[in-house]
């Protein structure tokens, strides 16, 4: 590996406190990944570019701004990445998967707050996130309560807040709202980079963006297959890494590995046991490299077959339509994808539960591991409906409550394999 | 065949050997601070042919002897089955789980909750108060009784309701009030678990808390007669692993 100390110096990462990091996800990175026993073929590219997300990603990123493109960071799917490739930009999603500084952190926020706002607070604050450091913009969106006021805190800790309004419901009017947000965004951006969002740049923009989502939709359909082609934790990591690489390469890569999967399939190989118990994971994000449940999950005999997550089909599922003929139509084209997101902060959002039973059909799933960050309000109050909704249809569901620290490890697994012996 | 069972717990660990439907060995250990020299100990002597491993510590017998293992709740949930056919739920109280099981008319485990990383509700919660109000673990459930209703520990926190028992003392309340009031406090938690879950009767109530009288009569109280505590709730999870232990 090359020696970045100096790019991470010129970005403003204290190096002591960053390799401390690096050295922690690389051990963690080791035990969870390294030592699962078959993998599919075409992962080696993932963990390549996991290895170097704080080297050779961080050193792309900083040519490009080199000759003159911006760094767009955000840590939401509610940013439309669309319009931030039409702007010439390039999108990255930040760091929020850890603990890090967190002594700090509770100066500024209480401890009573959901692991993924103190992570991000954790990474600005402990001076380890390069992504951070390198944006040039990071967009704050409204979504919870937690986040939306923590973003006062937070602006004044970044130089290049920008702030993003989000509906709560999905009224017409909410809609127009959303639509007037993503306008004053397209503004942003063309203030900041002297260009302008054009209907070709911006159906270009559509076409990257749709490319990816659809690779990743094949790939998700390829789990439908028994025996599993690839681990639940690889393809977790493949939706993460989503968020951190170079678009277009990602999803060449994306398609190499489900080309590789087809033909596993074919030969009916598997990297798991055929008839193992499968589990749908609905809930909070996990963002890198927060893999506690999904190990705990894949280290007790069961695989992981699908995520309704924000890292995952919340995220991901449907496209943007792109037969619009004007700028304005592609626009309303790009609102009308973003407004359809199941995000538990919109009331109501039944659409989420009919979402999750669609998964479990779809991948066979025995059963639900619902997944809450312990004061994630909107996903714990809808964990106890969503709970009621699917048992009610006859699928079993683990709800778990936790956070980003291993002192319940032991509980989790407890409860983890006594679900996995129940669906057995 | 002997099939043997062994449940590490937090607080203790029990065995159980069956032999023809029969249990031929029960016995009990604590789990001190190295439970794999408490295992050899209390298997030293024993012969069996099969042996699974249950409860929080098994991990550590399957690394260092091979031993196969179920969780706890599949454990209790086929013990329970097997000692009252009929039986349609089990509430666990231990040293440091609380958990509610489902079970089918089968024994087959629908559905289960258990408390959250905190030792808030558990056995461990009641020895740390019995500690701070001068009773044992033993001894506080009778004294409870004896005691009158009316004061409310608000704390969920094993902490918090220490200072609260504190406070309380300082302002003069009899000491079996206060117990009866923790009684409460626990009990409170799990009724909360078993609604929760709907469960069905009769439900089987298990654990080393078990053994507490109060415990016993709160939750009669709470939720009617139809509770069967068995004659050692504390080796019901012991005695399920030993009849896995035979299937495996």
């Amino acid at each position: 590996m090359s020696d970045y100390t100096k790019m991470w110096t010129d970005l403003g990462l204290d190096n002591d406190n960053h390799n401390a990091l690096l050295e922690a996800l690389g051990g963690a990175y080791q035990s969870i990944y390294m030592a699962q026993e078959k993998r599919a073929k075409g992962m080696e590219y993932f963990d390549f570019v996991m290895s170097e997300a704080h080297g050779l990603r961080i050193k792309e990123l900083c040519d490009e701004k080199e000759a003159g493109k911006k760094i767009i960071g955000s840590f939401c799917v509610f940013v439309p990445e669309e319009m931030v490739l039409a702007a010439g930009c390039t999108a990255v999603g930040l760091c929020s998967g850890a603990d890090f500084a967190q002594e700090e952190v509770e100066q500024v926020i209480p401890r009573n707050t959901c692991s993924l706002i103190k992570s991000f607070f954790g990474f600005k604050l402990g001076k380890v996130c390069p992504y951070m450091e390198v944006a040039d913009l990071i967009v704050g969106e409204n979504t919870c309560d937690g986040k939306k006021k923590s973003f006062e805190t937070f602006k004044d800790l970044v130089p290049n807040f920008y702030q993003m309004d989000l509906p709560q419901t999905k009224t017409p009017e909410s809609k127009q709202m959303l639509k007037q947000e993503f306008m004053k965004f397209i503004q942003q951006l063309e203030e900041m980079t002297g260009n302008k969002v054009t209907f070709e740049g911006l159906k270009q923009g559509i076409a990257s963006v749709n490319a990816k989502r659809k690779a990743l939709h094949r790939l998700s359909s390829l789990r439908a297959a028994n025996p599993s082609p690839v681990s639940g934790l690889d393809a977790l990591l493949i939706n993460q890494v989503s968020f951190l690489d170079n678009i277009d390469r990602f999803t060449e890569n994306v398609n190499a590995i489900c080309d590789h999967i087809e033909l596993d399939i074919k030969e009916n190989k598997g990297v798991k046991e055929a008839n193992l118990p499968r589990i749908v994971i609905s809930g909070c994000p996990m963002a890198v490299p927060n893999w506690k449940l999904p190990s705990v999950i894949e280290s007790s005999g069961a695989v992981i077959v699908g995520e309704e997550s924000c890292i995952g089909e919340r995220g991901l599922r449907n496209l943007t339509d792109d037969s619009a003929t004007t700028l304005d139509g592609l626009i309303d084209a790009i609102v009308d994808r973003y407004f359809q997101i199941d995000c538990a902060v919109f009331t109501p959002n039944n659409e989420r539960v009919d979402h999750i039973q669609e998964m479990v059909e779809k991948y066979n799933a025995d059963g639900v591991i619902h997944y809450g960050l312990q004061f994630c309000q909107p996903y714990i109050m809808e964990s106890f409906s969503v709970e009621k909704q699917l048992e009610k249809k006859g699928i079993p569901v683990l709800r778990i409550e936790t956070d980003y620290s291993q002192e319940d490890l032991g509980q989790l697994s407890t409860r983890v394999e006594a679900f996995v012996e129940m669906i057995k | 065949m002997k099939c043997a069972g062994i449940d590490i717990g937090s607080r203790s660990i029990e065995l159980v050997v069956i032999e023809n439907g029969q249990q031929i060995v029960s016995r009990q250990t604590e789990s001190g601070h190295n439970p794999v020299e408490r295992i050899k100990e209390l298997i030293s002597d024993v012969s069996f042919d099969k042996i699974m491993a249950t409860g929080y510590g098994r991990s550590i017998a399957e690394v260092t002897f091979d031993f196969s293992t179920v969780t706890e709740i599949k454990a209790y949930g086929v013990g329970a089955a097997s000692l009252y056919p009929g039986i349609r739920g089990v509430l666990d109280i231990g040293g440091q789980d609380t958990k509610v099981i489902s079970l089918n008319e089968k024994g087959k485990v629908l559905k289960f909750e258990m408390n959250d990383k905190c030792a808030a509700g558990t056995g461990k919660f009641l020895e740390m108060m019995a500690t701070s109000l001068g009773y044992t673990s033993e001894t506080i459930g009778e004294s409870a009784l004896l005691g009158n209703k009316g004061i409310e520990i608000n704390s969920m926190c094993a902490v918090f309701a220490e200072s609260e028992v504190t406070s309380l003392m300082a302002k003069g309340c009899h000491r079996n009030d206060i117990a009866l009031a923790i009684h409460q406090s626990v009990c409170k938690r799990a009724i909360g678990m078993i609604r929760r879950q709907n469960m069905n009767f009769p439900l089987m109530f298990a654990g080393g808390v078990a053994n507490n009288v109060c415990m016993v009569h709160l939750l009669k109280e709470a939720v009617g007669p139809d509770i069967i505590v068995p004659e050692s709730p504390q080796f019901v999870g012991a005695y399920g692993a030993a009849i896995l232990a035979g299937e495996n």
